[in-house]
């Protein structure tokens, strides 16, 4: 029905008053423009969020022992003793979407001195290579330890860059120095990249990782548990790897022994991290990992796990949504240009009808029929719309790639938007055309032809 | 000659807000013969306009009957009447009613956007060409309107209403606007279509001399053909 002769026709209409014509697509370039630059700022926001989130840890999973309630009393998280190195390799084996996993142990209050100087890191962290896969670390500087210094305990430690700061000058290199954490000696493998404060607001700079094996031999003073638990009671676990005492086993008392009947292995580990292969897999990770470790655990249907798996998801979602609401804000904002731009194309179209009453009397006149009418009007307005549209695209990539630079803010292409875009503009020429061009079309010719 | 044209006691009345209507035309019978070319006479306010926008399916008559061609047209939709105003008629405008800044040649070959038989694109310009040519225009075929004299205009206005092939060309006032020089050509112009073509014309005025060119004349007064008042 909308031959290439109305196109033709309207876009004659259009080009006889171009200055007017551009005025009025102008406002659908700026509502589409600022469309486009809002979704694309807004996909790089979320992109940088998630990345960020990422980059603290959103994948990861932490597999506890659940707590030893004894008498009604619960000693707290990770009291219990039945992880151990076995069930990491096992979830690294039979785990597809888990990416890595390593035990951790990490102990406070450890004092890290190297000549002259000290620094107490928040925590000392102990893991695997994978350590550093599964927190998505990077080195910035000399290497990992490797799994042949976990085989051998070696005393090889990786500094974050606070504590590099804080023992070595400017511009000195850490890696191949010496420092010693608790009386040990270790050499410097390599330095961590830096990485922002975590979701707690603790300086993540802040620590040194060594070998799980070091430290459950070397270091940890409470024993293999490096437990978080500092009192400084009779507890089982406290001395039992000792490096100032050869005492292996303490004596335990009765109760102890009644209390706790757990074999002591020299495998036991307090905790383990892994990470899911993607954001995506959280879930499927998590459910692996509890079917494997129920496995491994030996615990009949309908028990209850002696372990706990957690994630960061529901911080994740709220951050997200956080995220997604201030883009859809943003798009709000936008939308009600668009409409203000829309509104500009009907006032036009108005203007237009009425200035040219007369050619529509003798189109009319002619042999037009008031559907040729409307048509034609409605086309000229899409066609604004549309081509205001199309600039407004090209207007707000420009915008987000300007933008990118200048302000170094992440942007993403975002096709949807640009697709999106289109049909918006299409319909608000539809929309917004329609009653100017319906009443051009219900103009009486003989009237028409005689408007002054 | 068949009639082309045959009215029987048609009416039309105005109903100007709530109250109670005007009669424009008050029972006009008459007819037109095929290749006449009539000039219908009267004063402003006679109802003449009326009259011609009735005969050229702009308007509808509130009483009466309308034959065209033989057919009853009294009641004919407005699409339909759109498509009679497109196949059978051409108009020719008092102020010509080009469209500005728009070719003399794009604008003969407006009425041709609206053809529900479309015939191939070079066929059309051709013919508009040879329009123009034969109104003496060959060389301003690109001219924009305002580029044009008011005689010149008039010519392309003449031209627009034949590209279709009209059997009855409507004039209203053609010369209305135009010196006494330009009138005259203009209006043999229009003997000559009648005379060259065989193309029906009516030609509506005031003006006696138009009638010097016409082969009938009808004067129409206070809404009814009055018979014989001149000549």
């Amino acid at each position: 029905m909308i031959s290439l002769q109305v196109i033709v026709t309207a876009l004659n209409a259009l080009r006889r008053n171009i200055l007017r014509s551009v005025l009025t697509m102008l406002g659908i370039v700026i509502g589409i423009a600022s469309v486009i630059a809002m979704m694309e700022i807004g996909a790089g926001a979320s992109g940088q969020i998630a990345a960020k989130i990422a980059n603290m840890g959103s994948d990861v999973l932490m597999i506890s022992p659940v707590a030893i309630s004894s008498g009604g009393v619960s000693a707290g998280s990770g009291t219990s003793v039945t992880l151990t190195t076995d069930d990491v390799t096992a979830i690294r084996r039979d785990c597809p979407s888990v990416k890595a996993v390593t035990p951790v142990l990490s102990q406070g209050g450890i004092q890290v001195v190297r000549g002259s100087r000290n620094w107490s890191p928040n925590r000392i962290e102990s893991g695997t290579p994978d350590y550093l896969v599964v927190q998505n670390w990077e080195i910035s500087d000399g290497a990992c330890f490797t799994e042949r210094d976990v085989a051998a305990s070696a005393t090889v430690c990786l500094l974050g860059q606070t504590v590099v700061d804080e023992l070595f000058d400017n511009g000195e290199s850490a890696v191949g120095q010496f420092v010693r954490l608790n009386n040990v000696t270790f050499k410097v493998a390599g330095v961590l990249a830096k990485k922002g404060t975590n979701l707690m607001g603790m300086d993540q700079n802040d620590t040194a990782i060594i070998p799980w094996t070091t430290m459950q031999s070397r270091l940890a003073r409470g024993g293999g548990m490096a437990s978080t638990a500092t009192s400084s009671g009779d507890y089982s676990r406290k001395n039992k790897y000792p490096i100032t005492s050869v005492q292996y086993y303490p004596a335990r008392d009765a109760t102890q022994t009644a209390n706790y009947p757990m074999p002591i292995r020299f495998n036991n580990i307090s905790r383990i991290m892994a990470s899911a292969t993607s954001s995506d897999t959280v879930q499927d990770a998590i459910s692996e990992i509890s079917e494997t470790l129920r496995l491994r655990h030996k615990i009949a249907d309908g028990a209850e796990d002696d372990f706990e798996v957690r994630n960061m998801s529901e911080l994740i979602d709220t951050i997200t949504s956080t995220s997604s609401l201030m883009t859809s804000l943003l798009l709000i904002v936008a939308l009600i240009s668009l409409v203000v731009g829309g509104v500009g194309i009907m006032n036009i179209m108005f203007v237009s009808v009425t200035e040219r009453t007369r050619e529509i009397g003798l189109r009319m006149a002619i042999g037009a029929r008031s559907s040729d009418i409307l048509t034609q009007f409605l086309v000229e307005s899409v066609i604004l719309c549309l081509s205001g549209g199309i600039f407004g695209i090209a207007t707000g990539r420009i915008a987000s790639v300007v933008i990118s630079s200048v302000l170094n803010w992440p942007t993403a292409t975002s096709p949807t938007a640009i697709a999106m875009s289109v049909a918006v503009s299409a319909g608000i020429g539809i929309i917004f055309g329609f009653y100017p061009a319906w009443r051009a079309s219900k103009l009486n010719p003989i009237d028409a032809l005689r408007y002054e | 000659m068949a009639n082309l044209i045959e009215l029987k006691d048609l009416r039309k009345t105005y109903r100007l807000g709530g109250g109670e209507g005007v009669e424009v035309l008050k029972g006009v019978s008459l007819s037109i013969a095929e290749g006449d070319l009539v000039a219908l006479m009267g004063a402003s306010g006679s109802g003449k306009s009326t009259l011609m926008n009735i005969l050229g399916f702009l308007d509808v008559a509130t009483g009466g009957d309308y034959f065209f061609d033989g057919r009853d047209v009294s009641r004919l939709s407005a699409n339909d009447r759109a498509d009679i105003r497109n196949e059978r008629i051409g108009f020719v405008f008092q102020n010509f009613n080009l469209l500005a800044r728009t070719s003399a040649l794009q604008n003969v070959l407006l009425p041709l956007e609206y053809q529900r038989k479309r015939r191939p694109k070079a066929e059309n310009v051709a013919w508009a060409k040879e329009l123009l040519t034969r109104m003496g225009l060959a060389d301003r075929m690109d001219h924009a309107p305002a580029q044009l004299s008011g005689g010149q205009q008039q010519r392309v206005a003449i031209a627009r209403a034949l590209v279709n092939r009209p059997r009855i060309l409507f004039a209203d006032e053609p010369t209305g606007n135009l010196d006494s020089k330009t009138t005259d050509e203009i209006l043999r112009m229009f003997r000559r279509l009648n005379d060259e073509e065989g193309i029906t014309i009516v030609l509506v005025t005031h003006d006696a001399e138009v009638c010097d060119y016409a082969k009938t004349t009808i004067h129409i007064k206070d809404g009814q053909v009055v018979e014989g008042m001149f000549r």
